[in-house]
């Protein structure tokens, strides 16, 4: 992974102390809050319901075990024992004391970490696919132009009070999007060249969630490698010139792109580039290859392609084992390797939580099954992604140990859920007991197992962090009138299908949206054509009306 | 009243002048600045005019109208009605990297210590800060981060092309 060198280290090093005095600033008095938070939103420092939350980056979502182990020390020594891994691939913490903020960003400095950037109208965390590096179907790595990305973005003058918040993501795997990059201001893919050459990226602008859901548009379908920074600066330049200011809600490129129309900003963005292209920011071959070379494959060993141990543990006795090879583990390029994810769903706990002994055995798993790397995933989950086949049943009975085995990836219970009225100011409604319910309500493996791959995404308001609008089945909370109601939306997709759910019907209150969606499941489940129909196949073809007439009978919605 | 300028506490004499403020009647040689609007509708009185003149640009405005004017403006002073308003920055680094503009251009409005880094790598060398707020704690808020990953007015490449072995 990218080591840092002397100028990255320092970097961090003089941001921590930077704070420390803006913190003592305000301490003291001399600041407002008004004044103070806007800088302590660029270092990821919100004040939430009941106390500060701190967001620290994790870039692309790529740890060491010694970072993990560091965040497991800062849940330990600073918070109640906890962390909360977001759908952006970054950790929260939610009950620092201000006080302590600048002592844990020197914690995270002496690991080449920060929280820079994390939160604020600026150019946030670049995140990426899960299974950069080591999926089959990728065409290239990448997490090399992610970290380009992210120096290029780490305090630029110009963009650090844009309109509204801005995320970038990158796949390098154009037939499985696991990154969700139609859903961000800016989406890049890596793509073949059609002349033949190095690979080059597609452009696409305008992707977003919140109360406004859009699917990114193609900008630019073949952008050479060296261009991909004054690219970017072009695009951000038109819009921290021109995006909307006046109303918070319309300020997201989103907004932008959708009242000028993709052509006309198009125009906007290429006589930007024009200007700008052959200049500077040129990206160089030395660099890139510099970059790469931090991202070389770990010293694999060679083994046998297929290892059979592993099929057979596919079909073993035991349950829990049975599906963690079936949903957990993940295809790799190296033979004999595979990549695993460690569920944060269990029953019972929220979703993307982990205590600090978790993120020690974790780290200590990472060291002994996978050359001491994790990826936290947008998904809320942990993956090793370099295991050798024949230790995963090893490795699922020590995961087993510190119940960190539960074998639900991709299955029902694999929810993505924000941290909801609990700890949010924004928010309508609870979330993380709905999905504990649903994750009580369905525990039995074998009914996840013969649901197949359903995805479902809870909101506690209408912001969206919780992608409900691209769960297959999504619960967005809301209020209505004082109490906590629930919005089942039908259809979405983050993926290279990519789809906006839409909202069934009217609302359920708390007692009822658990059955609800158990009435949704069960209308799949009495009317696919066979198991090979995903709930999604399922939906497009039939439409909403048989579970609108499941869900409200023959009651008019209201 | 104080100002940044080049790193140094100066005095400046500019008066900035609303739309509706008459130029000094007698003709004394008083430097003022006007928005970018009066300098288009005044530009032959306020070339006579016998002090200094600079034009005030607010963040919506486009550059083109003042380029034919560079040359002759004492000063370019770019408001930022609030804070979180980063217009300004663009404008800054346009009139420098693209218009080659290299009198004073000045930060004016609701600047604070915070933003100075920010809009000097941005190409502005001198800043009315927010009444109120000290300038001489200000001062030392330009050289809190050394690491600088862009070019910027106070950097010609970026850190790519300096790191060792980067071919430059």
């Amino acid at each position: 992974m990218y080591q840092y060198d002397i100028e990255d280290q320092r970097l961090v090093e003089e941001r921590a102390a930077q704070f420390r005095g803006q913190v003592q600033r305000r301490l003291e008095g001399s600041i407002t809050e008004d004044e103070f938070k806007p800088l302590r939103l660029q270092n990821g420092l919100y004040m939430q319901l009941h106390a500060y939350m701190l967001r620290v980056a994790i870039p692309y979502g790529l740890l060491s075990s010694t970072q993990l182990r560091k965040l497991a020390h800062i849940a330990r020594v600073y918070d109640k024992g906890y962390g909360h891994f977001s759908t952006r691939q970054n950790i929260q913490y939610n009950w620092p004391k201000l006080a302590d903020v600048p002592t844990i960003l020197d914690e995270l400095a002496s690991v080449q970490m920060h929280a820079i950037q994390t939160s604020g109208n600026c150019i946030r965390n670049t995140t990426s696919d899960h299974l950069a590096g080591v999926a089959p179907d990728e065409l290239e790595d990448p997490r090399p132009y992610c970290e380009v990305i992210r120096q290029w973005s780490t305090f630029h003058p110009e963009f650090a009070f844009l309109p509204r918040k801005f995320k970038i993501a990158v796949t390098g795997t154009p037939d499985d999007d696991r990154a969700a990059v139609r859903f961000h201001d800016i989406g890049i893919r890596l793509v073949q060249d059609p002349a033949g050459g190095e690979h080059c990226f597609e452009i696409l602008v305008g992707g977003g969630m919140g109360r406004t859901p859009h699917i990114a548009k193609v900008i630019r379908e073949f952008l050479p490698y060296e261009d991909l920074l004054s690219y970017l600066e072009a695009i951000l330049r038109v819009y921290n010139r021109y995006g909307r200011r006046d109303n918070k809600f319309k300020a997201r490129i989103k907004i932008l792109v959708s009242e000028l129309g993709i052509d006309e900003f198009k125009r906007q963005v290429d006589d930007e580039w024009a200007q700008i292209r052959d200049g500077g920011l040129k990206l160089l071959r030395s660099e890139i290859d510099r970059i790469k070379a931090n991202f070389a494959p770990p010293p694999y060993r060679e083994l046998p392609p297929h290892d059979l141990r592993l099929s057979a543990e596919g079909l073993s006795a035991d349950p829990s084992l049975r599906h963690f090879v079936r949903n957990n583990v993940k295809a790799h390029r190296q033979p004999g390797y595979c990549a695993v994810v460690i569920s944060l769903k269990a029953p019972g706990r929220p979703p993307g939580d982990a205590s600090d002994t978790q993120m020690d055995v974790v780290a200590e798993l990472a060291d002994e099954f996978g050359f001491g790397r994790i990826v936290v995933t947008h998904t809320q989950n942990l993956v090793l992604p370099d295991v050798e086949q024949q230790r995963v049943a090893e490795l699922h009975a020590r995961l087993r140990e510190h119940e960190l085995h539960t074998a639900n990836i991709g299955t029902l219970t694999d929810s993505i859920c924000c941290p909801g009225l609990d700890f949010c100011n924004l928010a309508n409604a609870r979330s993380i007991p709905v999905a504990i319910e649903l994750g009580e309500r369905f525990d039995r493996l074998d009914y996840l197992a013969d649901l197949g791959e359903v995805s479902l995404k809870i909101s506690g308001c209408i912001n969206a962090c919780g992608h409900h609008h691209v769960g297959n089945i999504g619960i967005l909370g809301i209020d209505k009138i004082g109490e906590e109601a629930y919005q089942l939306v039908l259809g979405g997709s983050p993926g290279n299908d990519a789809s906006i759910g839409k909202i069934v019907g009217r609302a359920f209150n708390r007692a009822q949206i658990v059955d609800a969606v158990q009435t949704v499941l069960e209308v799949y489940l009495r009317d696919r054509e066979d198991a090979n129909e995903r709930f999604i196949d399922y939906y497009r073809r039939v439409g909403e009306e048989p579970f609108k007439e499941a869900l409200y009978g023959d009651h008019q919605e209201g | 009243m104080e100002i940044i300028k080049r790193g140094e506490i100066v005095t400046s004499t500019f008066v900035h002048l609303g739309d509706e403020d008459a130029l000094p009647a007698d003709g004394a040689p008083m430097d003022v600045t006007v928005t970018l609007a009066r300098w288009q509708s005044e530009r032959q009185a306020l070339r006579a005019h016998p002090g200094a003149v600079g034009v005030r640009l607010s963040p919506d405005d486009e550059l083109e109208p003042l380029l034919p004017d560079l040359d002759a403006l004492a000063l370019v002073a770019v408001e930022f009605p609030r804070f979180t308003d980063g217009r300004g920055y663009s404008l800054a680094r346009l009139l420098r990297e693209r218009h080659g503009y290299r009198g004073e251009l000045r930060a004016v409005g609701n600047v604070l210590r915070d933003q100075l880094f920010y809009m000097h790598r941005c190409g502005f060398d001198a800043f009315e800060l927010q009444p109120g707020k000290s300038i001489h704690d200000a001062l030392s808020a330009f050289e809190e981060l050394s690491v600088r990953y862009q070019a910027g007015a106070d950097e010609p490449h970026p850190l790519f092309r300096r790191r060792v072995g980067s071919g430059m």
